[in-house]
């Protein structure tokens, strides 16, 4: 068991270092090609238009050496980063690791939050449509997650704005210091990832409770309710787990107009403002660290799948 | 199982992350502020305007809303005859919000520091800053007028030596305001407690909030719900739909701020003052007032607006609408309709470039407007909605034809600073781009340098009447500050420089 648990995490090690490498040299190349002075963006991303000027952006080249050929500035970040240093923003000076760790946790906590939601929704209601296939509540369901799923998740978070804080007074429009802030934009992005994974949820103890073994473990006798929580719903989490472990990482960078909307600050809102201004630095350290995230999470599904299968760690 | 531990691992994180913060029945309730700035950045040539304007940390001069300077770290301050030297006298039994005094020590550090820096100061012609006693002295290289003014400015404010760390990065907000810093998360909020070792007026709140909110939705439900209790720059839809709320009331303030056109007067389509005239007869602006910025009173008749009081001319006549005399004006410089209707002069079209950006949603639109308008005169407009950094970019290497954007001439109290970058010889990026006028040159200079009230008026009205005839700046409409306050806020005062956000004067009502 040990010895399969560290080859897992070598294996993703591995991938890791490798991952890093890709995503800093691809962003840098990306970078690199975009149209403009860099200068003029990085000066215009600091200081305004009201301050921004040609001088300025001429004291920002010397001070960050953007006329220095590229592979110097590439070979700079690369030892940097092999000291485990992501090196300062462009833009907003200091530390690009300590930007990233404040906006990474709030992003964690609004995208494990929606994922909550998420689960809380979509599991009674995908287990409850797989057991009766083709009902009232099958096709109503259907229909709404269409419909909820068409919408856009802005749209969303606005109407939950309306009829939650400004006619029940509930919770409030936008922010993120207490809890109660966290819960409308949970449920917006919960209810949108619900809207589909409710449906592979579905699909998936429907596909079980049609299997050989399901109906073997009937004619062995096993009462329906022991059946369903012993062999239907393990069986059936395999799929599901694996498809919210995708969203799980659409979400973590795909927030970023609910981030706008709730004035919450996140680690999406942070990267676009970066390739807007030309924050390579900070493009390179956010990059980098989705990058990572997406492995660490691929080992997180890898654990969940073989605790709920052993059979798959065994082969 | 499986289920249940999930719902306990998403419980545990969402309560571990996230504390609770709630204003309890007893205690005073605390302002909230939403606003579309960022605090992105501890570096005060970044984030020093917002931080002025929530009073964590002062100048050495202060502004009235009317503009009118008055004593701020500084007690007084005075010019030699020459105005080449500049004394500031610094007030005495000041501390920071760490207990440490203010001193010309921590005052020459700050303002050589924003000297060296891209902002104000850096523009000024400044020979050198010392410290004497408590008394902080600027040589001038030039006779400087405006000095105090620009100590007014955002990029002048003074932090403490602990705003620092030991390599000299900005690493905290520590001044001597009315307020201090007891929450930070960048780039969106900030908190605030009342400094209560302040030498001045102590504030009547105990607490305040800054929740930068970027969308104007956001923000207008924010003040709907009064989850802000005061809230700054809606969109037009916001701000209507907020006069129907009773528990807010709304403001529209004017302020120094113009959409304007920058024309490449260097160009060969743009060189006679009579092209610039004709693009500028071809504007509508006040359908532009109306129908997209929705403050008709605001559409410009000349650029320095009422809000800049000394230079606005009420003697100048109206910058006007009129297609007709614009296509004449055109014919009289040779222009002729070509076959698609876009005129033609020695076999080139008259079709152009106009950079712009989103960054003020209104650029766009308003650029459409000309697109459409210029083409019924003959003009072909292609509209560029980029980064604001390809403006001064293209003034550089002389690739710009017109450019739209908003000018803030309030940037400090007295707008000379702005005006000279823009119009004194060589232009600026903001600016005038290949004109020039010796005389206005000369005015501005003559301004600048002396403080005479009398000349100072009559240069201010050459300067304006020559603008107004040349065009180098096509003014297009005039900015208005939108704001919604608390109906329970009282004492409330909308700084149209937007220097303050009037916390430590404002009061919740008894």
């Amino acid at each position: 068991m040990y010895k399969k648990l560290i080859a897992a995490l070598l294996k993703r090690g591995l991938q890791a270092l490798i991952v890093a490498l890709i995503v800093g040299l691809v962003s840098f190349a990306m970078m690199q090609a975009l149209p403009g002075d860099a200068a003029f963006r990085i000066a215009a991303g600091r200081y305004g238009y009201d301050l921004m000027d040609a001088a300025a952006a001429e004291a920002v080249r010397q001070e960050l050496g953007l006329d220095r050929h590229w592979s110097l500035q590439l070979f700079d970040w690369l030892k940097a980063l092999a000291q485990f240093n992501l090196g300062e923003s462009f833009i907003y000076r200091g530390s690009v690791s300590e930007k990233i760790a404040v906006q990474l946790g709030h992003t964690l906590t609004l995208s494990l939050s929606a994922l909550f939601v998420s689960i809380l929704i979509a599991f009674p209601i995908g287990i409850y449509t797989g057991l009766n296939p083709n009902g009232w509540a099958d096709k109503f369901f259907l229909q709404l997650s269409i419909f909820v799923r068409a919408i856009p998740p802005f749209a969303v978070g606005l109407t939950l704005v309306l009829i939650f804080s400004v006619h029940l007074k509930l919770f409030p429009v936008a922010g993120f210091r207490s809890f109660h802030h966290l819960i409308l934009p949970a449920f917006t992005l919960g209810i949108g990832m619900a809207a589909v994974s409710n449906r592979v949820i579905r699909d998936s103890v429907l596909e079980a409770m049609h299997s050989d073994w399901q109906l073997f473990s009937r004619i062995k006798g096993l009462p329906s309710g022991l059946t369903l929580r012993a062999h239907v719903l393990r069986n059936a989490a395999l799929p599901s787990v694996t498809y919210i472990g995708v969203q799980m990482a659409y979400l973590i960078e795909g927030v970023v107009i609910i981030e706008t909307l709730f004035a919450w600050p996140g680690i999406g809102h942070a990267l676009i403002h970066a390739i807007f201004g030309r924050d390579i630095a900070m493009v390179q350290g956010t990059a980098l660290t989705l990058g990572l995230i997406y492995v660490g999470l691929n080992l997180v599904i890898d654990f969940l799948c073989s605790f709920i299968d052993p059979r798959s760690a065994k082969s | 199982m499986f289920t249940k531990s999930l719902a306990a691992l998403g419980m545990a994180l969402a309560f571990s992350t996230i504390a609770f913060a709630h204003d309890s029945a007893h205690e005073e309730k605390t302002v909230k502020i939403a606003a579309p700035w960022e605090i992105t950045s501890f570096d005060l040539a970044i984030s020093g305007y917002v931080i002025q304007k929530l009073e964590i940390m002062e100048n050495l001069v202060d502004a009235d809303e009317n503009g009118v300077l008055r004593p701020g770290l500084a007690t007084d301050w005075a010019a030699s005859e020459d105005a080449m030297t500049w004394r500031f006298t610094l007030r005495n039994n000041v501390t920071f919000h760490d207990g440490t005094a203010f001193n010309a020590g921590t005052a020459l550090t700050a303002l050589t520091r924003a000297w060296k820096q891209p902002g104000v100061l850096s523009k000024a012609p400044i020979k050198s800053i010392t410290a004497e006693d408590n008394v902080i002295i600027f040589e001038m290289e030039k006779a400087f007028a405006a000095l105090p003014a620009l100590l007014a400015h955002a990029t002048t404010i003074i932090p403490a030596a602990a705003s620092f760390d030991e390599a000299g990065a900005p690493v905290a907000f520590v001044g001597t305001g009315p307020f201090k810093v007891s929450a930070y998360t960048p780039p969106q909020s900030i908190d605030l407690e009342r400094y209560d070792n302040y030498w001045g007026k102590k504030a009547k709140i105990a607490k305040a909030g800054y929740l930068a909110a970027g969308r104007a939705e956001t923000r207008a439900l924010l003040a709907e719900t009064g989850d802000a209790n005061l809230v700054f720059t809606f969109d037009p839809a916001g701000f209507n739909g907020l006069q129907a709320v009773d528990s807010v009331e709304t403001i529209a303030v004017p302020i120094p701020r113009v959409v304007t056109l920058k024309v490449n007067a260097g160009h060969a389509f743009f060189a006679d003052p009579k092209a610039r005239q004709a693009l500028s007869l071809a504007i509508n602006r006040q359908a532009i007032a109306t129908s997209i910025t929705r403050f008709p009173e605001a559409a410009a008749s000349q650029l320095f607006p009422p809000a800049l009081n000394s230079w606005h001319n009420t003697d100048l006549p109206k910058l006007e609408y009129d297609m007709e005399k614009a296509k004449m004006l055109l014919a009289e410089l040779g222009w002729q309709k070509g076959e698609d209707g876009i005129l033609v002069k020695n076999g080139e079209r008259f079709a152009i470039q106009l950079r712009t950006f989103p960054d003020r949603p209104e650029l766009p639109l308003i650029a459409t407007v000309l697109q459409a308008s210029w083409k019924e005169i003959g003009i072909e407009l292609d509209v560029s909605v980029a980064n604001y950094s390809q403006i001064p970019a293209g003034h550089q290497d002389g690739s710009l034809h017109v450019a739209l954007y908003a000018r803030n001439y309030g940037l400090t109290p007295d707008p000379i600073g702005t005006v000279l970058q823009d119009f004194a010889a060589g232009g600026g990026d903001w600016g005038a781009m290949g004109w020039e006028n010796a005389q206005v040159a000369q005015a501005l200079e003559e301004i600048a340098a002396k403080g005479d009230v009398e000349k100072r008026a009559k240069n201010i009205a050459l300067v304006s009447s020559i603008i107004q005839e040349e065009l180098p700046l096509i003014p297009i409409t005039w900015y208005q500050h939108t704001a919604s306050i608390d109906a329970n806020l009282e004492d409330v005062i909308i700084d149209p420089l937007q220097r303050s956000y009037g916390l430590s004067t404002m009061r919740w009502k008894k």
